[in-house]
């Protein structure tokens, strides 16, 4: 039963860093309909800039709050800006074409930056690991029994972070004039144009705000992981897109929920299965899922046009 | 993509239509025993030519589902596995078998084309399970369900033990010869140009155009995509056994999404549709790494550069796909072949061919 539990609460803080992740991927969907393949990697980039704030501070400095904050706020605001480049110069020139040209496009930044950041040339890190620094000092903060189930202050914060983020974010889309924006562009940007929209800008600033989320999931990733390397943005980032699409991509809480779900999944794989089949379960499952369902939980099947 | 290149009737051929069908094989067969008696001597050679042979295998196989069909799939490396692993076995426990009517080298050559070919078979009807949610897939879904695809059968391959799990298989027979590579890459090009020219080809490249204008002209899309499924699975199964049968040692690392990657990329740079473009592309990508060690080498001290070739092949692909994609999207060729794209000095009287 403790074991059962302590999995659920592992599980539960696994699922909400990929909700952050996801929740990414399913804003620029819902936006552009597209699937942006290298959102997982500039949360890699978000990370190796923490890594390099972190390491530009010093120890005392890093662990305070204001360090801490100063890590997330340089991450995300830098994964903001590499979010408006790839938007304004990569995204953008391709906005009328197939949308399989702008996959392509992707999945190539994602490569482009992935591998670019495994060489060991000039300031680039490098492919071995590095241990991210301690920046959020690790407490027990529950314990149940004796250490039967035991709960991190960083699965509390980063749950709590999480759901702060989902909630903003959806007063955002729902509430707001942006959000509105958001989602007229979403329903036809062509039309949302010619209604007075300012349709690049609100693209633009979508790009923006999900690369900054990416970024400070990437660093909760890493309080958590400790090890950082410049292909954890690919593995990561499928993952999260796994949950978007079991979510049903373009939905907020369905990403989340997706995710949840998924992290819940893959912690009983590795605690009552084998670990080694993690990666094929998450697969397994999205695959199940999408044959079920085939526009996720939460989503809906367009109809086609003719 | 660009305005739809519809294949334009075979135009009539001076040859008599008896002689017309095994023509192509009555030209590749000796040039395929010449290929094989000039290269014996060079290792290097044998192994580059093996690599581009293969690598052409496996970009002509993923343009008929990918190019022709218009379905993105990104799990190739998954069926190049399947192939590679199952004629692996095949071959490991067959090598003490001989059969005894013919002289040793044929009969391994005869229970290596048997490996083959189980290998390829694996890999279709594991193409045939993929092609199955495109019934109810399209468009992102169905290349995610492909690379999802592609992950789990890497993930069984590491935790089976008949597979020697993440070690992978050593020790399989060195059967592959540049000859017989070449033998399967003149046979992949072959179908692949027949089914483009044929009514089922005119078929998917209506699917590509447009599904549900196709749907609505009675094309059943949903039984042609899965057979553009199985017909290119089948072919990288090819691709993955021969490649088992060169190299020394497999293992789920070389299979993985970087892999497909590989593969998607030759496909975009010749041009998806163009059968042509893939072969030039494929050539092109796997003698571009060599080219690059070679001319660092050259270049003199800095051999670290020289080593480094092959971390930086990856990036280049990522922007290579980006740049490809801002300037030319519909790749090199498009949807056109060679002799269309070349000037009219090309000695080729029937033009306007797809």
């Amino acid at each position: 039963m403790a074991q059962l539990l302590q999995h659920l609460i592992n599980g539960l803080a696994a699922g909400t860093i990929y909700a952050l992740v996801a929740l990414g991927y399913t804003m620029v969907y819902g936006v552009l309909k597209l699937i942006n393949f290298a959102h997982g990697d500039v949360m890699m980039v978000g990370v190796y800039m923490g890594y390099a704030t972190a390491f530009a501070l010093g120890r005392d400095m890093r662990s305070s709050l204001v360090g801490v904050a100063l890590i997330f706020a340089v991450a995300m605001l830098g994964c903001a800006f590499l979010g408006f480049l790839f938007e304004r110069f990569a995204y953008r020139p391709l906005r009328e074409k197939p949308r399989l040209t702008a996959l392509i496009t992707a999945i190539g930044i994602s490569f482009a930056l992935s591998y670019g950041f495994q060489l060991d040339i000039g300031f680039l890190p490098g492919a071995s690991p590095r241990a991210f620094p301690e920046i959020i000092e690790p407490k027990e903060w529950i314990t149940i029994g004796d250490r039967d189930v035991v709960v991190w202050n960083w699965q509390v914060i980063s749950f709590l972070i999480a759901v702060g983020l989902m909630v903003a974010l959806q007063y955002l889309v729902f509430r707001t004039r942006f959000g509105r924006a958001m989602r007229a562009v979403s329903w036809d940007h062509r039309v949302a144009a010619l209604m007075g929209i300012p349709t690049d800008r609100v693209i633009a600033l979508t790009f923006m705000l999900s690369s900054a989320l990416a970024a400070g999931a990437g660093l909760l990733y890493a309080i958590k992981d400790t090890s950082v390397s410049p292909l954890m943005g690919l593995y990561v980032g499928l993952k999260a897109f796994v949950a978007a699409v079991i979510g049903g991509i373009g939905h907020v809480p369905g990403a989340v929920v997706g995710a949840l779900v998924l992290g819940l999944v893959e912690e009983f794989v590795v605690g009552y299965a084998a670990s080694t089949w993690r990666d094929a379960v998450a697969f397994g499952f999205l695959i199940l899922v999408l044959l079920v369902k085939p526009g996720g939980l939460f989503g809906r099947v367009a109809a086609e046009k003719v | 993509m660009e305005t739809p290149a519809i294949p334009a009737p075979e135009a009539r051929s001076a040859l008599p239509a008896g002689l017309r069908g095994i023509f192509p094989v009555l030209v590749a067969l000796p040039i395929l025993a010449a290929l094989h008696w000039i290269l014996s001597e060079s290792p290097f050679a044998v192994y580059l030519l093996s690599v581009m042979g293969v690598n052409i295998i496996l970009a002509v196989s993923l343009n008929i589902v990918n190019g022709m069909t218009g379905q993105f799939s990104i799990g190739h490396a998954g069926f190049m596995a399947v192939g590679a692993y199952i004629s692996g076995v095949l071959s490991l426990s067959l090598k003490e078998v001989a059969l005894s009517f013919l002289p040793v080298a044929a009969s391994d050559q005869v229970l290596f084309t048997v490996a083959l070919l189980v290998g390829g078979l694996a890999a279709a009807a594991c193409g045939f399970l993929v092609g199955l949610p495109s019934l109810r897939l399209r468009g992102d879904y169905l290349a995610i369900v492909t690379l999802g695809f592609g992950e789990i059968i890497r993930v069984v391959v590491q935790n089976t033990d008949m597979f020697g799990r993440a070690l992978g298989l050593s020790g399989i027979p060195q059967y592959s010869s540049p000859a017989m590579v070449y033998f399967w890459v003149f046979l992949t090009i072959l179908v692949a140009r027949r089914i483009a020219g044929s009514s089922h080809g005119r078929s998917l490249w209506a699917i590509r155009e447009d599904e549900v204008a196709a749907e609505a002209m009675g094309v059943d899309t949903t039984s042609y995509k899965v057979r553009a499924f199985v017909i290119s699975s089948f072919f990288a199964g090819i691709a993955g056994g021969l490649f088992a049968h060169f190299v020394p040692i497999i293992n789920p690392g070389s299979f993985t999404f970087v892999k497909s990657m590989e593969i998607v990329v030759m496909v975009v740079l010749g041009g998806l549709g163009s059968t042509t473009g893939a072969i030039i592309a494929a050539i092109f990508l796997t003698l571009l790494p060599e080219g690059l060690r070679s001319m660092f080498n050259l270049l003199g001290t800095e051999s670290t550069l020289a080593q480094k070739v092959d971390q930086i092949r990856m990036p280049i692909y990522g922007i290579l796909l980006v740049v490809l994609m801002l300037s030319r999207p519909q790749g090199l060729f498009g949807t056109k072949e060679i002799w269309d794209v070349l000037p009219r000095w090309l000695p080729r009287k029937r033009r306007g061919l797809a």
